[in-house]
């Protein structure tokens, strides 16, 4: 399967990439990672287990994306990894 | 001990006591010694190094008019680097990113204090890293003024770029490929540093202006060139387009229209941003259409000014610096558009300093907290990323403070609990004008009056942090780093706040 | 009741999540046209995660969706159609396509258990949907009609100019079947947004032939729109100067009275009193001053 991307860099927006894996493994690019690091991954965990997902390969490169936006761009990547 | 800012000043070190607290002092002036002897025409930075003579542990100072385009502070870098000259204190009014070799200066202990009232660019990183073995003290435009001044910053020699300089060692902004305008912060460092470099590029038989005096001049350094025109030009003196700072723009000049700011023989400064420039053509609409003439316009001066005084909306333009070159040439031809230094400006012991005498100033901030304190000297992880400038001058003396930024930028709320580093104390601000409302400061019960029965969408503080955290979620609170290397002095050479080195993690 | 229509794309973070903050009476999210083809996907879910968490309070709220004629349109109203949104703006809207919505909206809302309807807003952009407007404006859910001036011009084959001289005709149309099925009539937008005075002009002159709001596409252009389509400060004054001598009047049983020498019958009464609906609907009272 290709990997799912989903989103821009603009300020305000993030690009996720996903990829299948056998595991959860998530990495968190963020320019405001210093103050929002657990709340993004907290997002992305929330996300992945409202959709029964055990196994995937994220990485996330935030531009400062609020909380619906990241779950949006996350939710888009996964189906269009599916499609 | 706390200062009265409530931030721990480091014993030994003069405690902020209050915006007002200088005025129990009193102004100490050292002596303006006219040379006796005409000043020496050199031809090699080499040869000056050796007349001045420049040896280990001095104090060297440089204007920062030139700003991105300077040539003569790098020049001087290189030479004290060639020479292995130890143990400088640098004292530039501000430190740009084309002056990336102080970075290697820093490094190596060439340069172990830096005195500055600025510092963005590469210059900044072996501060933050811990590699400047002295201080890094980040003086206020006139602060730095009065320190020279007085005596607290004493400097052995000055280089001082001048775009002409005529036969008998005087100097002018507005002539030659490098000309700049006003040279309003090289004043202080022109009257009172034992031995004064005017580094030029341009001699001339005679001058147009003279806004260096000659009198003070030891040595003329003739190079090649002095600086590049293209990064004289500050980079932010367009209007904003984005609607978000347009809309801040509208509701600040609404503010100021509400509280009977802008009305005949009123005065103003707006910074170079693009969100304070379109402030300034809200006002200007309003001037117009109501039919108002203001007494002047002060700062750095962009061409905006410029058509303003020329379309008589002020009586006059007071110019410390030049931001762009229409108003260099403005400054040239046009007598209402005056040149002022930077004591003159906002040095707190002048007789009469042009900030006190503003109705207002629009200024921006990275953090703004519940008290209104304003950090525009780092960003919120502690790194450097500019410094105040004016921004506490003309934020005491002004009658009405704004200051006006987004609620939040990518995510991270501009209202914070406690700013990361304090540059301009809340009590020398009145108002905060965000793209989802207005703060006024609780003390300020005449502006709240003023703006009762108005439709601006008047709010508390309070209120907006809470508006940015319900956006943006509340952000974690970095701890400082512990190891302090450098202070925010505040106009009066106290310290309001410590510099820390930003944690590596 | 508005004066501006805001459009926001559908597929930009940063403009969605400002998109409350420059005072528009009404938003459109736009899935249609500012999104590219294969961000469809994303942009969908953008908006509704927008609008199920941040939905901006105190201004109406649309969304365009893509076209009846594309698979995508469907898709974009399962997403969005909800508690959060006021109406849906159907674009190159006819009378059949208008009737498809409506079922297909009857049937979201029993679906989602919506309490309330959901509001159609269609945009008049082809020959054929001109020509049956009046038809289209006794429709029920409709909030108003907007006319979509680009689209009509590459229909009808003719240019658009600033002046607008081969869109009154549209626009009279429209505006006079809003005004007799007594629903708005919402002027395209003005493409150039870096011209006020262009705008200002525009307005004018669609206002003059009966329309009685418009489109806007950039932030900047709401402040002129407002100035245009809200009540002046005069006519309020008036408007209030009438209300109270009708009461007066009414209070001596007087059923026609003069003001000012001119003689105030009931049609003059009415006209105060919509400038009056409209003035407080806009916050342009001068006891809400107080």
């Amino acid at each position: 399967m290709k990997p799912g991307i989903a989103g821009t860099l603009e300020s305000n927006d993030a690009i996720f990439t996903v990829r299948p894996a056998s595991t959860r493994h998530v990495v968190i690019h963020s320019v405001v990672d210093a103050f929002y690091h657990d709340q993004i991954a907290q997002v992305i965990e929330t996300t992945l287990d409202e959709l029964a997902i055990t196994g995937l390969d994220v990485l996330c490169e935030d531009k400062g994306a609020l909380d619906y936006t990241l779950r949006a761009r996350l939710i888009a990547a996964i189906q269009r990894m599916e499609a | 001990m706390r200062n009265a800012a409530g931030r721990v000043v480091p014993d030994g070190m003069p405690a902020f006591a209050g915006a007002d607290a200088y005025r129990s002092h009193s102004r100490v002036l050292l002596s303006q010694e006219p040379r006796k002897h005409p000043p020496v025409f050199y031809s090699s930075l080499s040869a000056v190094f050796a007349a001045a003579p420049v040896v280990d542990g001095m104090t060297l100072s440089f204007h920062h008019h030139l700003r991105n385009g300077d040539k003569v502070t790098n020049a001087v870098c290189a030479e004290i680097l060639r020479r292995g000259l130890k143990n400088l204190t640098l004292a530039p009014s501000s430190v740009f990113p084309t002056n990336a070799i102080l970075a290697e200066l820093i490094q190596a202990g060439h340069v172990t204090n830096l005195r500055t009232n600025y510092i963005n660019g590469p210059a900044a990183l072996p501060i933050e890293a811990g590699k400047l073995r002295g201080l890094l003290l980040m003086d206020t435009h006139g602060g730095r003024a009065r320190a020279i001044e007085s005596g607290e910053l004493p400097i052995d020699v000055a280089f001082l770029a001048a775009p002409a300089v005529d036969r008998n060692g005087n100097g002018s902004g507005t002539m030659g490929p490098a000309a700049c305008g006003s040279l309003g912060y090289a004043q202080p460092d022109l009257h009172y540093a034992k031995y004064v470099v005017l580094v030029t590029d341009t001699v001339v038989d005679s001058l147009d202006r003279i806004d260096l005096d000659g009198a003070f001049v030891d040595a003329v350094l003739v190079v090649d060139s002095i600086g590049d025109p293209e990064g004289i030009v500050s980079g932010t003196t367009r209007i904003t387009r984005d609607p978000v700072g347009l809309k801040i723009a509208r509701d600040a000049a609404r503010f100021l229209w509400e509280v009977g700011a802008i009305r005949p023989g009123f005065s103003m400064q707006t910074g170079a941003g693009g969100t304070s420039l379109a402030v300034a053509a809200q006002v200007r609409s309003l001037m117009r259409e109501h039919g108002i003439r203001g007494s002047f316009a002060s700062g750095g001066i962009t061409g905006y000014y410029v058509d303003m005084l020329e379309e008589g909306l002020f009586d006059h333009l007071y110019d410390v610096q030049c931001f762009d070159l229409s108003a260099v040439r403005s400054l040239a031809k046009n007598a209402l558009h005056q040149a002022i230094s930077a004591s003159r400006y906002g040095n707190p012991f002048d007789h009469d300093p042009i900030v006190d005498q503003l109705s207002f100033v629009i200024l921006g901030a990275t953090e703004i907290d519940l008290n209104f304190h304003v950090n525009v000297t780092t960003d919120s992880f502690g790194r450097l990323i500019g410094g105040s400038g004016g921004h506490a001058d003309t934020a005491h003396g002004a009658k009405i403070t704004v200051i006006t930024t987004n609620l939040t930028k990518a995510r991270l709320p501009i209202v914070k609990q406690r700013v990361t580093t304090l540059t301009t104390p809340g009590e020398d601000v009145d108002v905060l004008v965000t793209e989802r409302g207005i703060a006024i400061r609780p003390d300020r019960i005449d502006l709240i009056a003023a703006t009762r029965n108005s439709r601006l969408p008047i709010r508390t503080i309070e209120d907006l942090l809470q508006t940015a955290h319900a956006l943006s979620g509340v952000p974690k609170e970095l701890p400082h780093g512990t190891r302090i290397i450098g202070h925010v002095l505040y106009r009066d050479g106290t310290v309001i706040d410590n510099l820390y080195q930003p944690s590596q993690d | 009741m508005a004066r501006s229509y805001l459009f926001i794309p559908g597929n930009h973070p940063a403009m969605i999540q400002n998109a409350d903050v420059f005072g528009a009476d009404a938003l459109i999210f736009d899935l249609e046209d500012a999104v590219a083809a294969h961000e469809k996907d994303a942009a969908r879910l953008l908006l509704a995660g927008f609008l199920a968490k941040a939905r901006p309070q105190g201004v109406r709220v649309y969304v365009r969706i893509n076209g009846l004629d594309t698979p995508l349109a469907c898709k974009d109203l399962e997403a969005v159609v909800g508690d959060a949104v006021d109406g849906i703006v159907l674009p190159k809207a006819g009378m059949s396509e208008l009737m498809e919505l409506s079922t297909i909206l009857h049937n979201l809302e029993a679906q989602k258990g919506l309490a309330k309807k959901i509001a159609i807003l269609p945009i008049v952009e082809t020959a054929k949907s001109l020509v049956e407007v009046e038809e289209i404006a006794k429709l029920s859910r409709l909030d108003g009609i907007l006319l979509g001036a680009e689209d009509l011009s590459a229909d009808m084959e003719f240019e658009r100019t600033k002046a607008g001289t081969e869109i009154e005709y549209p626009r009279a149309r429209i505006a006079f079947a809003c005004k007799a099925a007594r629903i708005e009539a919402i002027d395209t937008p003005f493409t150039d947004t870096n011209d006020p005075d262009g705008l200002r002009e525009d307005c004018l002159h669609s206002q003059s032939l009966g329309m009685n709001a418009k489109a806007a596409i950039h932030p900047n252009q709401i402040e002129t729109i407002h100035a245009v389509f809200s009540p002046s400060p005069k006519r309020i004054e008036w408007a209030l100067r009438i209300r109270a001598a009708a009461r007066k009047a009414g209070e001596q049983n007087l059923g026609v009275f003069s003001l000012d020498g001119k003689m105030v019958d009931k049609p003059i009464i009415d006209r105060a009193e919509k400038i009056l609906r409209a003035a407080e609907r806009f916050g342009l009272l001068p006891e809400e001053r107080a």
